[in-house]
């Protein structure tokens, strides 16, 4: 579907045409209930293409049924996910990752019976072949190009002493990395986190942020879901904050930090 | 491919083609060398192999296998009535057969998964047996069952009263008393059946042993580890599943065909649901997602069938003969419950020991074995043994 077939019409044509300059995902007055419950209301958002963009929000402020609706596994009631000028909702997972959005889940989805490097090595090869290729004759173990290049990316996650421990022997903090591995190996043009650090001592997540700023110097569009503000504030170039399932603010972490209304919904006594 | 194939792929490929070839004379001392059992072993083999692509790789358990061993049977039955009695041309159109009917019912049971999928696979395997027992009796020959017969006197009488065989008329092939499946002149019974069969089965491990090592292999690996987390890295898992159904009911089709050569009749009981909850036996009984595992499995669940089924009072009181005959009467009197008749007893007990404390079938006895004998490397083995696990069922 291109742009101009965008099903809510006529607005947010014109908002992905002349809004926000150089962004690269486009959020266009989503709205998602269940069975009466508004997850999501009115949402409006833009992320600028090398930007990390932090989704923050108390819990159940709809922060993973945003990135849900965005990665195609909740459709929206109403409103649209534009992403580089292609319209994601109605797509399927797998069409979306082919188009180059990538993500990491808030409990770690890896291939548990794999070893690191095949873990690795999959989302390669479905980058390189596209989303179906019957090749029942092409030696997985041939691949030494994609090989070469999965064990580079597992040595940038720190995960080279694991490579041919199988997935499930790995902690939970290396699940996560080698979760980031899949998709780093991508070379996504938008990358989603949720929650990357959830359930990390505190050594881990320093460890995640360092990789994270690393990833960024590379120019990757990223936008992270997090509830551990140091996370936020250590990596996030422009926030939204969620409540209710409506934005109540956006803008630069410096902003946010001193919005009463962030104050008061989210951050409260903690004040950051 | 075959570049790539590793050391211990090599020693497994060709150990298996040692083991296979050489059943004749190791199989004596079990009384399992005659040629109705070895070809057995190598067609119920074949079906395992083919089973576990789908099963072992991906995880999708089908209830409905059978439904492509009858019909490969079938097809290859009709090739001999209508073709010739050549074996080439039945197993290629029982492939051809089998592999459009998996994709039809691959297309609409692969939209479910889990158990509906299982029920959808086996309500589709109960559907085509019903129908071969009905409405298309006049392809299926119902409950008499599909056979050969001596080719027909006219042209102007019905199918019938004899078979037509245009290749073997064409070409004069002579025919003298019951049409015996032959290749070019070759007959397919006894052990010439078995290694051609043999054959078969080689051919069928070394292609299963390509799949399960190329990127379509580590994709329905990956299938089988997390389908959710496939979807999110760009795959289009569906038509993989699909594809992996057909190759799989491609074998289970030449499987059905082998039936059919070395024993020319067809019945509808190969496509019950017993037939289809057979091979899931021998592929959990040997080892679901293990090369060798199934093809273990359908050899001893066979073996059971033929020689354990056989067995009577007599044997097992020759069996006892040296113990003191109190002793004797008691052992006879409660072995017996499990021979005979009472054979599925002993498969359903050698089932649930396995199931229980070796889910991972024959192959993790043995691998548990070897780990055993490998003397004291264990303290360190923790690690290595999932990494290699994985590897050995990769």
């Amino acid at each position: 579907m291109a742009v101009a077939d965008i099903p809510t019409g006529e607005t947010s044509e014109r908002e992905f045409a002349s809004g926000v300059p150089d962004k690269v995902l486009h959020i266009d007055d989503v709205h998602k209930s269940f069975a009466g419950l508004h997850a999501l209301s009115n949402v409006d958002l833009d992320v600028r293409h090398g930007e990390t963009h932090a989704i923050i929000g108390p819990n159940g402020a709809g922060k993973s049924t945003l990135l849900n609706v965005c990665v195609g596994r909740l459709p929206p009631d109403r409103g649209a996910v534009i992403f580089d000028g292609h319209v994601l909702t109605g797509k399927t997972p797998h069409e979306i990752n082919q188009l180059g959005v990538a993500r990491v889940f808030q409990t770690p989805e890896v291939f548990l019976d794999l070893s690191v490097l095949q873990n690795v090595m999959v989302p390669a090869l479905s980058k390189r072949d596209g989303p179906f290729k019957l090749n029942p004759f092409a030696a997985f173990a041939g691949e030494t190009e994609i090989r070469d290049e999965a064990e580079a990316v597992i040595a940038s996650v720190g995960l080279a002493d694991h490579m041919r421990d199988t997935a499930s022997s790995l902690s939970r903090g290396d699940k996560r990395r080698l979760e980031l591995a899949m998709c780093l190996i991508q070379h996504p043009k938008l990358l989603l986190l949720d929650e990357p650090t959830a359930g990390m001592a505190r050594h881990d997540t320093n460890a995640t942020i360092d990789l994270l700023k690393r990833i960024k110097e590379g120019g990757m569009t990223k936008v992270i879901i997090e509830h551990d503000m140091h996370v936020v504030f250590s990596l996030a170039d422009r926030i939204t904050v969620l409540a209710g399932g409506r934005i109540i603010a956006q803008g630069r972490p410096e902003e946010i930090k001193n919005n009463p209304k962030v104050k008061e919904a989210y951050l409260g006594e903690e004040q950051v | 491919m075959i570049a790539t194939f590793s050391r211990s792929d090599w020693l497994l490929l060709i150990a298996f083609i040692v083991i296979v070839l050489t059943l004749p004379w190791t199989m004596q001392p079990i009384g399992a060398a005659y040629p109705d059992l070895l070809q057995k072993f190598a067609i119920y083999g074949i079906f395992a192999i083919g089973f576990n692509i789908l099963f072992g790789l991906t995880g999708y358990l089908s209830f409905g296998h059978a439904a492509f061993l009858g019909v490969g049977s079938y097809a290859a039955l009709w090739s001999f009535k209508l073709l010739t009695m050549n074996v080439l041309p039945a197993l290629a159109l029982s492939i051809a057969v089998a592999g459009v009917f998996a994709f039809l019912i691959g297309y609409v049971s692969l939209r479910r998964s889990g158990i509906y999928f299982a029920i959808l696979t086996l309500a589709f395997a109960q559907m085509s047996y019903n129908l071969a027992y009905s409405v298309l009796t006049p392809i299926t020959n119902g409950e008499t069952g599909l056979q050969v017969r001596a080719i027909r006197d006219s042209a102007a009488t019905s199918l019938r009263d004899g078979d037509v065989r245009v290749i073997d008329q064409f070409l004069g092939i002579p025919e003298i008393g019951v049409p015996i499946s032959n290749l070019f002149g070759m007959k397919m019974s006894g052990y010439s059946g078995f290694y051609f069969c043999a054959a078969l089965l080689i051919l069928g491990f070394f292609l299963a042993l390509c799949i399960s090592r190329s990127n379509f292999g580590m994709v329905l690996k990956a299938i089988k580890s997390n389908r959710n987390r496939l979807e999110y890295t760009g795959v289009n898992t569906r038509p993989y599943l699909i594809a992996a159904f057909v190759i799989s009911g491609m074998y289970a089709g030449l499987a059905g065909s082998l039936l059919s050569i070395t024993d020319p009749i067809a019945g509808a009981e190969r496509m019950q649901w017993t037939a289809s909850g057979e091979v899931v036996l021998m592929t959990i009984l040997g080892g679901a997602g293990t090369l060798v595992g199934p093809v273990l499995g359908a050899g001893v669940i066979k073996y059971a069938e033929q020689k354990v089924s056989s067995w009577n009072e007599g044997i097992l009181h020759n069996a006892v003969a040296l113990l003191p005959e109190p002793l004797q009467d008691l052992l006879v009197w409660f072995f017996s419950f499990f021979v005979g008749e009472g054979w599925h007893l002993t498969l359903g007990l050698m089932f649930m020991i396995i199931v229980i404390f070796l889910p991972g079938g024959l192959m993790e006895g043995f691998r548990r074995l070897r780990r055993a004998f490998s003397g004291g490397r264990s303290a360190d083995s923790a690690k290595t043994a999932t990494t290699s696990t994985v590897q050995e069922k990769s």
